[in-house]
């Protein structure tokens, strides 16, 4: 049983928990040891020396930035002033911290802070919800519109519409890249009359692609009332991420085995069977690994986006932070920079672990 | 008209100046319910060979004649048995089985298809192994998987292409015997190409060696006049197998000289004398 969970922990990517689970049991104590040192102890280690140095680094920021102060309210209102401008940073008071690389400690106040007005913005929603049930009903009755909660977004709503706008750039360049790329990786005549595109396209910029985007769906969309800012962005997410599995795809489809192949032959497949049941199955595990590069690189570009577009999410709450200048901005926008980071990481864990799950090479 | 003929047959690869030319001239009458073995030293052809007679490959000039009619594709009336197993990877040794079958009989019911992807599977002894991938097997037990999916087309010849050859010896034998006991049952015909000459013997009904190429051609045939069922301990004090056996080493080795003797390059080694010290 206990096997099975060791298997499970190393499927899911968690491999550092198995001389835990194996120590756990009174294994091989001292090599379970010495395993944990080195897959748990010293991982730990390196984040807190992480910390330690960003602390570190935060504290002399603070100080160069503190003392600039004080020697500009000196050079322009004397001793006075920069006694004054002194007491007031010492005291702590909002209007005069100097503003420059946040604490570890002020990142996590800011995070806290972030979870709190997000608490209140939900009861906000639902105290919303609740009081416009009844007219909503008379309105649905009546063939209007219902009246929706505009106010502002919680710093989880963001990460949410971030989440949803990344997974449907991803599907679209499913839908795209996969396809196309099969039908070009099958003839060699379309992949030399259609490389020069691939090649040309693959390294625009995604502000390219996003105002390419922008100038045709603001055409197409002028009458309607749909969330414009969405499919802008997802589609130019979707754009300028399908590369990678497009290359991939056709890389995949282009190379199978010339003895599987040879067997196709042999069997008298059709060749719409011979793709759904050789072809494309032995070009599943490349294919996969263009899907995982292009959600990663999906989720980078996202962000991009969002802060170009000024489309919810991510992206707009940390070009929204900047451009605010409150006290805990700068705070605010590390907290985004971690949950990005992380949540980037368990996309690309979640590619890898269904990649494993599809590869018939594995062990 | 025999079964299977090869009439002139060549095989070129390339064009202009880059032309190999892997086969020429190659004459070749198997009649039906015969075992025939082709041999040949490695790089001569012999794949070159197969995949002419199974449809892979077109010739160059010539024709390749199957029951009377030219040879334009593959077919499942010949079933072929790579060298390398070529089973699809992504797939158990069931699925393996079963999409050959799939393939030869679409109009049958499930039930059927089935039953005779078991029944074969259970003939190279795979039941054990049903439900595992080729990973997880070893060689000797992928070609099995490789001839129960030739056979479970139920092809009219069955054309291997040195099936053995990746296989240790004790493997080696026990499959030899295993594919010669499916024979014995309906005597298809069968053409097995190897570059082992006693393989060759214990198996074939006649033996050609193939000239190793470029231009490779076929020799001269050998009559292997030894009863069935042949047994393997006894075979090597059988006076007939001794002369057969001699006969077409002989005549590889020859050729195997021959291939040799013309490019020889002859080594003047320096004047050179050990130096002593005193």
């Amino acid at each position: 049983m206990s096997d099975k969970l060791i298997k499970i922990v190393r499927f899911i990517g968690l491999g550092f928990l198995e001389p835990v689970i194996r120590l756990s049991r009174g294994e091989e104590t001292k090599k379970n040891l010495t395993e944990i040192l080195k897959k748990i102890v010293a991982p730990l280690a390196s984040i807190l020396l992480f910390i330690l140095l960003w602390q570190g680094g935060a504290t002399a920021l603070y100080n160069t930035e503190a003392e600039y102060r004080i020697e500009k309210a000196f050079n322009e209102q004397g001793q006075e002033g920069a006694d004054k401008m002194a007491a007031c940073i010492a005291s702590g008071d909002v209007s005069c911290q100097p503003n420059t690389l946040p604490s570890p400690s002020q990142v996590k106040a800011s995070f806290y802070s972030l979870l709190e007005d997000h608490k209140i913005i939900s009861a906000d929603k639902k105290a919303f919800k609740e009081k416009t049930a009844t007219l909503n009903k008379q309105r649905k009755a009546a063939g209007e519109k219902p009246i929706t909660y505009t106010g502002r977004p919680s710093f989880v709503d963001q990460i949410i519409t971030s989440i949803k706008t990344v997974f449907a750039g991803f599907l679209l360049a499913i839908f795209i890249a996969v396809p196309i790329g099969v039908v070009i990786g099958l003839s060699d005549t379309l992949r030399s009359s259609i490389n020069w595109l691939i090649q040309i396209f693959k390294p625009v910029s995604p502000v390219v692609w996003l105002l390419l985007v922008f100038m045709i769906v603001k055409t197409l969309t002028k009458d309607s009332e749909s969330d414009t800012s969405f499919i802008i962005s997802f589609i130019s997410v979707g754009l300028c991420s399908m590369w990678a599995t497009l290359v991939n795809t056709v890389m995949g489809v282009s190379t199978v085995d010339k003895d599987i192949l040879n067997v196709a032959k042999v069997l008298k497949l059709g060749p719409i069977q011979k793709v759904f049941k050789v072809i494309l199955p032995s070009s599943l595990p490349l294919i996969f690994t263009g899907l995982r590069i292009t959600l990663s690189v999906a989720w980078m570009v996202l962000i991009a986006i969002e802060l170009l577009a000024q489309s919810p999410g991510l992206g707009s709450f940390v070009w929204e932070e900047f451009q605010n200048g409150a006290n805990d901005s700068n705070s605010k926008i590390i907290v985004a920079m971690f949950v990005i980071g992380i949540i980037g990481f368990l996309l690309d864990r979640i590619m890898l672990t269904i990649q494993k799950f599809v590869s018939f090479n594995k062990d | 008209m025999a079964y299977l003929e090869l009439n002139n047959v060549s095989k070129t690869y390339g064009k202009g100046a880059n032309a190999t030319e892997v086969l020429s001239n190659i004459n070749l009458q198997i009649e039906e319910g015969e075992f025939v073995a082709i041999v040949g030293f490695s790089g001569s052809g012999k794949t070159t060979l197969v995949n002419l007679i199974n449809g892979l490959l077109q010739p160059t000039s010539g024709e390749v004649i199957f029951k009377g009619n030219p040879i334009t594709g593959t077919s499942h009336e010949r079933g072929v048995i790579f060298q390398n197993y070529s089973l699809l990877p992504w797939l158990t040794v069931y699925q393996n089985v079963s999409v050959a079958v799939k393939e030869t009989f679409p109009k049958e019911n499930k039930k059927f298809r089935e039953n005779r992807v078991k029944e074969y599977i259970n003939m190279v002894n795979l039941t054990p192994a049903i439900h595992k991938r080729p990973k997880e097997l070893s060689g000797g037990m992928r070609q099995r998987v490789s001839i129960a999916r030739a056979l479970a087309m139920d092809p009219e010849m069955i054309i291997m292409d040195e099936p053995l050859g990746a296989l240790d010896a004790l493997t080696r034998g026990n499959l030899q015997d295993e594919i010669l006991n499916i024979w014995n049952k309906d005597k298809r015909t069968a053409l097995l190409i190897t570059n082992d000459v006693d393989e060759g013997i214990y198996m074939a009904d006649r033996i050609i060696p193939l000239r190793p190429g470029p231009n490779a051609t076929l020799g001269p045939e050998f009559k292997i006049n030894i009863d069935r069922p042949r047994d393997k301990t006894s075979l090597n004090d059988d006076p007939e197998f001794k002369k057969t056996r001699n006969g077409i080493i002989e005549y590889l080795m020859e050729i195997g000289e021959e291939r040799t003797t013309t490019e020889t390059i002859e080594y003047t080694l320096p004047d050179l004398e050990p130096k002593y010290f005193d």
